[in-house]
């Protein structure tokens, strides 16, 4: 085990003071207080649909490789060709374990030549950062957990673009940066790509990454100057900007059908069973961690994930079963991962595993809510999809 | 306006009107707050018997779902269909418009008093 990122019984964000202020609902997540909500989840929900939603993610883990050897450390560490991506572009990923389970879902960004920051969730920040100090060993790279280091905060919804183009103090790093130059960087930024900027002289990593569905920035800087960038985003959107909690941000990655690690990711689930088999590279010549049980594949008959959509306004929530018929006989197929009301759609939304031969959508399912089978149809994921 | 300090509450966070031999059941707004928006309520039809502590109904935002126990045996004797059409109403008004059912009881109940409640709840 490593000795970094030791967890306090109950952390706090640097923007705690702004939350606390705004009159946010905190929730514990992963040993840390993060706002659950500030008003409304399904107000904060709407609003980056339709405008833009600012969220604290401070509570993300960060781990940098720096060092000629990252991109092979990488290779080796993780399910994806990390050395094929270039530098300003990101990647999302999976570090696997020897028997192919998941460990954690990852975006890694490549920040330079030898560099990488890889982002990992708060709940496994000491086993990631432990296994990629690990499986680093033998290269020439440096891993460190910078967590405590680094602050997050995403502007996320079709807005999002144009309050960043407008908000004073941002520039791009390097000499001759002013605002000119960031507007430029920005606009031309593609999705999944990242530039190195500043807010008030002060580094800060712009990326357009998220996890809402919508187009968005995920901003990844200093702790002492997130209070002031916050509320620099704030202040320039104004009614186009809501602050967003945790709640929102669950049902939009939820319609979004993005997975959520200990959802619809965990140890006991190979990628391939999450749909994710896309994201384990094959090709790459590296041996990496988990690839012969990737290679295998699941078994048979194990259960995949599939989306379900139901009528009426009860939801399946995570841990219900999931049933082939509506009988007392019928088979027991599945459970919920994850599930909702969906605020965009007006109808439940699920994700489950089910039974393979039941996984192709129009199949005819049952979920067990509180004791009565409310039927339910398997659909393709995402629910959602923004219109380009 | 309702007087929040006239009502009666429960540990569950439900609050209890005496009206005549009629009482009118309800969440209060920490309970409201505590769940988020509610999305759907599930409420017991009029006629139904109900015996205290038992669950007879739900309210379900979109984070989770709440149980609404009765907080004293009697029957129902309406259900607010306002809220069944609008479960907005237990964010926008716990007290007043957000009310959920109607029991005729034969005994009346004593619970905790509103200085009792908010000491419960940590206020």
């Amino acid at each position: 085990m490593s000795d970094s990122g030791t967890t306090p019984e109950e952390r706090r964000s640097p923007l705690d003071a702004v939350h606390r202020a705004a009159g946010a609902s905190f929730t514990d997540f992963a040993g840390w207080q993060m706002p659950v909500r500030y008003s409304s989840d399904l107000a904060e929900h709407h609003a980056v649909r339709e405008h833009a939603g600012l969220f604290d993610l401070s509570h993300m883990a960060e781990i940098s490789l720096i060092g000629p050897g990252s991109a092979e450390a990488l290779d080796h560490a993780l399910a994806g060709k990390l050395s094929a991506i270039a530098v300003g572009q990101a990647k999302y990923s999976l570090l696997l374990a020897e028997d192919g389970g998941i460990i954690d879902d990852l975006v890694v960004y490549r920040t330079g030549e030898d560099r990488f920051l890889v982002v990992a969730n708060a709940s496994n920040r000491d086993v990631v950062a432990a296994e990629l100090i690990d499986r680093a060993e033998g290269f020439e790279t440096f891993v460190s957990d910078e967590s405590d280091d680094i602050a997050l905060i995403a502007l996320q919804g079709p807005d999002a673009l144009a309050v960043l183009l407008e908000t004073p103090g941002l520039g791009v790093e390097g000499p001759g940066n002013d605002q000119e130059d960031f507007d430029r960087a920005i606009t031309e930024l593609k999705y999944y790509r990242s530039f190195p900027a500043t807010f008030e002289g002060e580094p800060v990593l712009v990326a357009r990454t998220g996890y809402t569905g919508e187009d968005g920035f995920e901003l990844y800087l200093a702790p002492e100057l997130a209070p002031k960038l916050w509320e620099a985003l704030a202040e320039t959107g104004g009614p186009r900007v809501v602050p967003c909690g945790l709640a929102s941000r669950d049902t939009l990655r939820l319609e979004a059908g993005m997975p959520l690690y200990g959802h619809e990711l965990g140890r006991g689930i190979l990628p391939a069973q999450a749909g994710l088999g896309r994201v384990v590279s094959f090709a790459k010549e590296a041996e990496f961690i988990g690839r012969a049980a990737a290679e295998r594949g699941p078994a048979e008959d194990a259960p995949v994930l599939v989306g379900l959509t139901a009528e009426g306004r009860r939801a399946p929530r995570a841990g219900y079963e999931v049933y082939d018929g509506e009988s007392a006989e019928a088979r027991r197929v599945g459970e919920i991962t994850s599930g909702a009301l969906s605020p965009t759609l007006g109808h439940p939304v699920a994700m489950a595993f089910v039974a393979p031969e039941l996984a192709e959508p129009g199949t005819a399912l049952f979920v067990d809510v509180r004791g009565t089978r409310i039927p339910a149809t398997v659909v393709a994921l995402p629910f959602y999809r923004r219109a380009s | 306006m309702t007087d929040v300090t006239a009502l009666q509450y429960t540990e569950e966070h439900e609050w209890v009107k005496v009206d005549g031999d009629t009482v009118v059941i309800g969440i209060t707004d920490y309970a409201a707050e505590k769940l988020g928006d509610v999305v759907y309520v599930d409420l017991p039809a009029a006629g139904t018997a109900v015996s205290a502590g038992t669950v007879v109904g739900e309210i379900e935002s979109t984070k989770s779902v709440g149980e609404l126990f009765a907080p004293i045996d009697g029957e129902v004797v309406e259900a607010n269909q306002a809220v069944i059409d609008s479960p907005e109403l237990v964010n926008s008004d716990p007290f007043g418009e957000g009310w959920l059912i109607k029991l005729s009881a034969p005994e009346l109940p004593t619970l905790m008093t509103h200085a009792e409640y908010r000491a419960f709840v940590g206020e």
